[in-house]
């Protein structure tokens, strides 16, 4: 079907969630900084306190504009419903504290991005969370990682940077006989390139502050639950008391029974944005939602201009290693293959190469480029490099760099929508540059 | 609140509320593929606003237990097995599409044990195509998205049943599947419409009603078009029933893409 009432993808990221502002005729969504809302009589304002009818309360807990962002996102990850925060690492932290407390274990991917590995390795352990981390390929270890007390599973659909392809119906699989959820960041894809949920994954995670917004101009983050966990399942066996037994701390209410299907979002908002408070600015949701309405027609050159990068690495002999799933010889190729809405061209235009000189060398490479911004960040519109082992993942030992495939020599490119010829240009001059230096 | 009734487990949500033996009592009952949780925001306002409620799972539905009931009339009678169990005399129903008939019906056996009836997305009679009730059988992924098509009047509808950031139409997909996956033994998604399709007794339950009606339908409702309850509108008005309609501009989401007005006809309704 298609029309109104069974929209397309391009569809969506323009009107879900979104209509003329009733009030003023405004086309594009309007911008809601305001940090609260007038009820309409006493009795309103304690039935929104009490969940008996749904509104805005105070920009903390929900804001109109950032509503838009979320029923968007939803929309094209085919979840529930979803909550902005005020970044990625604010959306993985939102949701490892509504689903657990000290004495919990997470399994996790080795290939995170580092912010995240951060959090899971260090921070957590601090408050009593611990995290097994397994290859992202190794299916037995996921298994064998699980313990009484855990409570999620949690990957990158494709690894930063090396693009390990994360197998989500496999690895769900695993999940869910064990009685835990699926986390997945998909930052790096975006929905137009994977849908996690529709693949087994039971949430899922953005930084908007990359591909979704698309410019560079904004921190931001969103969790979209898919509905499909049975908190209170046989499987779940009890573990998790936070979404299925009373909870003081909201007048008694137990979220897996308001809803059947949205207990995580529930709890989430009313006690993760209303105590940790990392919500999103409304103008940070309107900025985000700017760059939704043209992510299909960016991530398509995102597409195009990193196959022609990779091809031009890939011939280069300077280059030892060019890590994207196009090439065959990179493992993930046939799952990138078989799970990717676009097979491995859509393996995401973050990815990694290795040059054969030394550090010295690496860093006139990237000193000698133009167009290329050497700066920490993926996902801009503008192309981007950067050194993962001194600056993204500096914390991490030599040990946990090579789980996450990355080396020393390792150089991380964010592919931006220039026009190729000139991006291929830039790449050629510094090359030339860094092989000169070896000299 | 867990129930026995008729030696099975029953589900009954009551907005958080112990059973308070002097206040009024609204029992509300969902459609196919749906449980307690489409009623989440007016059950619970209504439990915060002196009702006993009792949102129930039917049969053989996620948290409750026993045979899924496949008719209309074999549902009906559980409410009133049920009212039995939870030791009210009177009470108002709620039903929603599939569950509209079954609280009309029910309306129409329990007499004056019902005070107030409330008919949100009903139609009769209430046909099923062929083509989708062979897809709930053999497609039900497929139907289930036709469904949820069907039912969806806009992509961007108010706060909702999670709060801001509600997508109807995912909920709408997540509840199916979960109501389908939570009986093994039986596809409640065909039976349910089976029931739906067979029911031949609204009229009569129709003129045998003795309390008052409140019809309440989604204007741009595809499911259940409000034409399609022009018939039993009619017939009630010819009988002399106390019989009232209400359009809100959704589609056959009423409760999660109109919370409040769906809300609103239900309250002012229950306090006439």
């Amino acid at each position: 079907m298609a029309g109104y009432s069974d929209p397309g993808f391009d569809t969506l990221a323009l009107h879900a969630g979104a209509a003329p502002d009733p009030s003023t005729g405004a086309r594009a969504v309007p911008i809601h900084l305001s940090t609260s809302f007038v009820f309409e009589s006493s009795d309103h304002a304690a039935a929104l306190f009490n969940l008996e009818r749904s509104g805005h309360v105070y920009s903390r807990i929900s804001n109109p504009t950032n509503a838009v962002l979320e029923q968007r996102v939803s929309a094209l990850e085919e979840g529930i419903g979803a909550i902005t925060t005020a970044s990625g690492q604010a959306a993985l932290h939102l949701s490892v504290a509504t689903l657990m407390g000290a004495g919990s274990h997470i399994v996790a991917s080795t290939a995170l991005y580092g912010g995240s590995q951060n959090l899971l390795h260090y921070t957590l352990r601090r408050f009593g969370i611990e995290t097994t981390f397994v290859k992202p390929g190794d299916i037995d270890g996921w298994r064998a990682a699980v313990r009484p007390n855990t409570k999620l599973f949690f990957g990158e659909t494709v690894g930063n940077p090396g693009l390990d392809v994360l197998d989500i119906p496999t690895v769900a699989a695993i999940a869910h006989e064990a009685g835990v959820p699926l986390l997945v960041d998909s930052t790096l894809t975006s929905p137009y390139l994977i849908k996690p949920l529709t693949l087994g994954a039971d949430l899922v995670y953005h930084s908007a502050t990359k591909f979704l917004s698309g410019h560079g101009t904004v921190i931001g983050g969103i969790v979209v639950d898919g509905g499909s966990f049975d908190w209170d399942g046989p499987a779940a066996a009890g573990r998790f008391s936070e979404l299925t037994q009373p909870y003081d701390g909201f007048h008694n209410m137990v979220f897996s029974e308001e809803s059947t299907v949205g207990a995580f979002l529930l709890r989430a908002r009313r006690e993760g944005l209303r105590d940790f408070g990392a919500c999103l600015s409304p103008h940070s949701a309107w900025l985000i939602l700017q760059g939704i309405e043209t992510l299909p027609l960016r991530m398509e050159r995102h597409m195009s201009n990193t196959a022609r990068v990779v091809e031009f690495l890939a011939s280069q002999p300077f280059v030892s290693r060019v890590g994207h799933p196009l090439l065959e010889s990179h493992p993930s190729h046939a799952l990138a293959e078989r799970l990717l809405r676009f097979g491995a061209r859509g393996a995401g235009s973050v990815f990694s190469f290795d040059l054969k000189g030394n550090r010295e060398q690496g860093k006139k490479f990237i000193e000698a480029l133009k167009l290329f911004s050497h700066l920490a960040n993926v996902g801009d519109c503008r192309s981007l490099v950067i050194h993962p082992a001194s600056t993204t993942h500096f914390r991490m030992s030599d040990e946990a760099l090579a789980g996450a495939g990355i080396s020393q020599g390792t150089i991380r490119l964010s592919i931006g929508l220039e026009d190729p010829d000139d991006l291929i240009d830039d790449l050629k001059r510094a090359l030339k540059a860094a092989e000169k230096a070896g000299s | 609140m867990i129930l026995n009734v008729n030696g099975h487990d029953t589900y009954c949500y009551t907005g958080g509320k112990p059973f308070n033996p002097a206040q009024p009592t609204v029992v509300f009952i969902h459609g196919v593929l749906n449980d307690h949780s489409v009623w989440i925001l007016q059950s619970r306002y209504l439990a915060n606003h002196g009702w006993n409620v009792l949102a129930i799972d039917l049969p053989g539905h996620c948290r409750s237990a026993g045979e899924a009931p496949a008719s209309v009339e074999q549902a009906a009678r559980f409410i009133g097995d049920l009212l039995q169990a939870a030791g009210v005399e009177k009470a108002a129903l709620v039903g929603h599409s599939w569950g509209s008939l079954i609280a009309l019906q029910a309306a129409a056996q329990l007499q004056q044990r019902v005070s107030h009836l409330v008919l949100v997305g009903c139609a009769f009679p209430m046909k099923v195509s062929p083509a989708l009730l062979e897809s709930s059988l053999n497609e039900p992924e497929k139907a289930l998205r036709m469904i949820n098509v069907f039912s969806r009047s806009t992509l961007c509808a108010p706060p909702s049943t999670l709060g801001p950031g509600t997508w109807v139409f995912g909920g709408g997909m997540a509840l199916g599947r979960r109501v389908l996956r939570s009986n093994p033994s039986v596809n409640v998604f065909h039976r349910g419409f089976q029931a739906c399709d067979q029911y031949a007794g609204g009229l009569q339950a129709m003129a045998d009603l003795s309390c008052p009606v409140l019809f309440v339908l989604g204007s741009q409702d595809q499911m259940t078009p409000p034409k399609a309850a022009q018939g039993l509108i009619q017939a009630g008005q010819a009988a002399g029933k106390a019989v009232r309609s209400v359009n809100v501009p959704v589609g056959h989401h009423q409760m999660s893409e109109a919370p409040d007005d769906t809300l609103f006809a239900i309250r002012d309704f229950l306090r006439a």
